[in-house]
């Protein structure tokens, strides 16, 4: 599998007077493998969202180099190109929907292309069912809730048909309905279109579906791998300042307590059966 | 209650009004207003009064509504005909006291001017009644394009990109500003009584954060934008595409030749 992204010896600094806190990356690479799934955790200040930026150009490094597909995100000839390519959602859906109507917002980056009316039609009715909002697409955003307005947010990446999608934190002001409403379009996004999803979160549950998880602190990366290898390096976890998840908490204390019980456990199902031996030993 | 205000005044109704094509609705409602204003008599006046009050009554928007704009609008109407009727000294005199003197020319010149700004708010309550605000705005732009001829291209567009926003963020706001207000008054603001100056102090804890956040806001759209390839008004094609229908060209055609006869009737009646 080759890579759609890569982010070779960046280093990246804030105009700032603040000497301390100016220096973001120091000389970070990453490579993201096109049609992956990654998650990047990180508590506030790792740097997470500051990488994200750079993966589509909206900042462009101090030094070093981040190529999409091959196309240097510094050259200003690749602007265009590398935006349609690395779609972009933020945290806050309020702050990135531009138009009144949903189908409108949804067309305003093909619009911004330059496309013919008929073919931004196609596949503005495309993305809207591809995320499942096909039937509000005369809504105004303001009626809808956190998860669907962020819904139509990834919808407005989707119609520029990208190879790639990053979200800096897109479930952080949502319920936990909206919260899982997102996480499974990006999964189905992932599964079925093929798209390259970079997920950039604090929430450790939010890992389940990643074949890739990378922890950040400080500006480095001081863990990847699989999520349940990463799951299972409970002092890292815990030294970027993340908050396990609960299930993994639990037994990651049964085990400091001397219990037999495996590793890297994710769902609560799988805890459920971890649990059951210890609860037929008792008996 | 505050969320009445947002939305112009559009009255959602399905009629040939409404249906009508906003750029066409946009330039002929301007037409109307010129033309009640080259109306020089009453005939010519009550023809064009008489083509907005039968367009009003085909709109299914209720009467009552433009009432209610010309109850802001009446002490304008109640000054201008006093005016006028004082100040005009022709045919007989009915009046005279001290210095003031009302004639039966100043009584039909004061009619006269008071219809005229009936009818005006008429014809832009018309307007406004039957078209979205979006639809508006996109009339605007699309009815301006030509100035592109002259260099304006790209204000044009700006200025109905920033339109586009503002009524986006309208509603956002609003929700904001009441949170904030909400906030405050747990925290014993009291915004509802005392003097004027008082009043206007008490909103400044209000108004800071609001404009603090909506400069944060705007920081955060101009990224999401520039994400989404915006580069200005330059190569975007727009999804929705107007086109004038039948209904669309002989409505025109029809007000057109109505507002023409304005000059014959002025000047032969």
């Amino acid at each position: 599998m080759d890579n759609i992204i890569e982010v070779k010896n960046v280093t990246f600094e804030y105009d700032s007077a603040d000497t301390s806190a100016r220096q973001v990356l120091r000389n970070f690479s990453l490579s993201i493998a096109r049609g992956s799934f990654t998650v990047i955790l990180g508590h506030n200040g790792s740097g997470k969202s500051t990488l994200a930026k750079l993966l589509n150009g909206l900042y462009k490094p101090t030094a070093g180099a981040v190529t999409v597909d091959g196309m240097d995100t510094a050259d200003e000839a690749h602007e265009i190109d590398i935006k349609r390519k690395v779609g972009m959602v933020f945290q806050n859906p309020d702050n990135q929907l531009v138009a009144s109507v949903v189908e409108e917002d949804v067309a305003f980056g093909p619009e911004n292309l330059g496309m013919e009316p008929a073919e931004i039609r196609l596949r503005v009715d495309e993305a809207l069912k591809a995320v499942d909002m096909y039937d509000y697409r005369k809504s105004a955003p303001h009626k809808l809730s956190g998860g669907q307005k962020q819904r139509i947010a990834i919808a407005g990446v989707i119609a520029m048909q990208p190879e790639c999608i990053v979200l800096d934190e897109p479930t952080a002001m949502l319920d936990p309905r909206g919260r899982s409403e997102v996480l499974d379009t990006l999964v189905r996004l992932n599964r079925e279109k093929g798209i390259t999803i970079v997920l950039i979160t604090h929430y450790m549950n939010e890992t389940e579906p990643a074949d890739r998880v990378l922890v950040m602190h400080d500006g480095e990366v001081i863990d990847d791998g699989r999520p349940r290898e990463v799951f299972s390096h409970i002092d890292t976890l815990k030294r970027a300042g993340l908050d396990l998840p609960q299930t993994t908490d639990l037994l990651y204390r049964l085990r400091q307590a001397g219990l037999s019980v495996p590793e890297g456990v994710l769902t609560v199902e799988e805890c459920v059966q971890a649990l059951l031996p210890l609860l037929t030993e008792v008996r | 209650m505050m969320k009445d205000i947002t939305f112009g005044q559009y009255f959602p109704a399905d009629s040939i009004v409404h249906r009508f094509d906003p750029r066409a609705k946009l330039l002929l409602s301007l037409l109307l207003m010129i033309f009640i204003f080259v109306a020089g008599n009453f005939w010519a006046l009550f023809l064009i009064g008489g083509t907005v009050l039968t367009l009003m009554m085909i709109s299914k928007v209720p009467v009552r509504l433009y009432l209610r704009n010309v109850k802001s609008i009446f002490p304008i109407i109640l000054f201008t005909s006093l005016l006028n009727a004082l100040y005009t000294s022709s045919g007989t005199v009915l009046l005279k006291w001290w210095i003031f003197t009302v004639t039966t020319g100043g009584l039909t010149r004061a009619a006269f001017m008071s219809l005229r700004i009936l009818f005006l708010i008429f014809s832009s309550a018309l307007l406004t009644y039957t078209t979205t605000p979006n639809d508006l705005t996109d009339a605007i732009e699309r009815v301006l394009k030509p100035l592109k001829f002259i260099g304006l291209g790209n204000a044009v567009h700006t200025m109905a990109m920033m339109m586009t926003i503002a009524l986006r963020f309208i509603p956002t706001l609003i929700e904001e500003t009441e949170k904030i207000m909400n906030a405050q008054k747990a925290r014993g603001a009291d915004l509802e009584s005392g003097n004027l100056m008082h009043r206007i102090k008490a909103m400044l804890p209000i108004l800071i954060p609001l404009l603090i956040s909506s400069v944060r806001r705007a920081y955060e759209l101009a990224e999401a934008m520039e994400c989404r390839c915006y580069h200005g008004g330059k190569g975007r094609k727009r999804m929705k595409q107007m086109k004038l229908s039948r209904a669309d060209y002989i409505g025109s055609a029809v007000l057109v030749v109505l507002c023409a006869c304005v000059i014959p009737i002025n000047l032969f009646l």
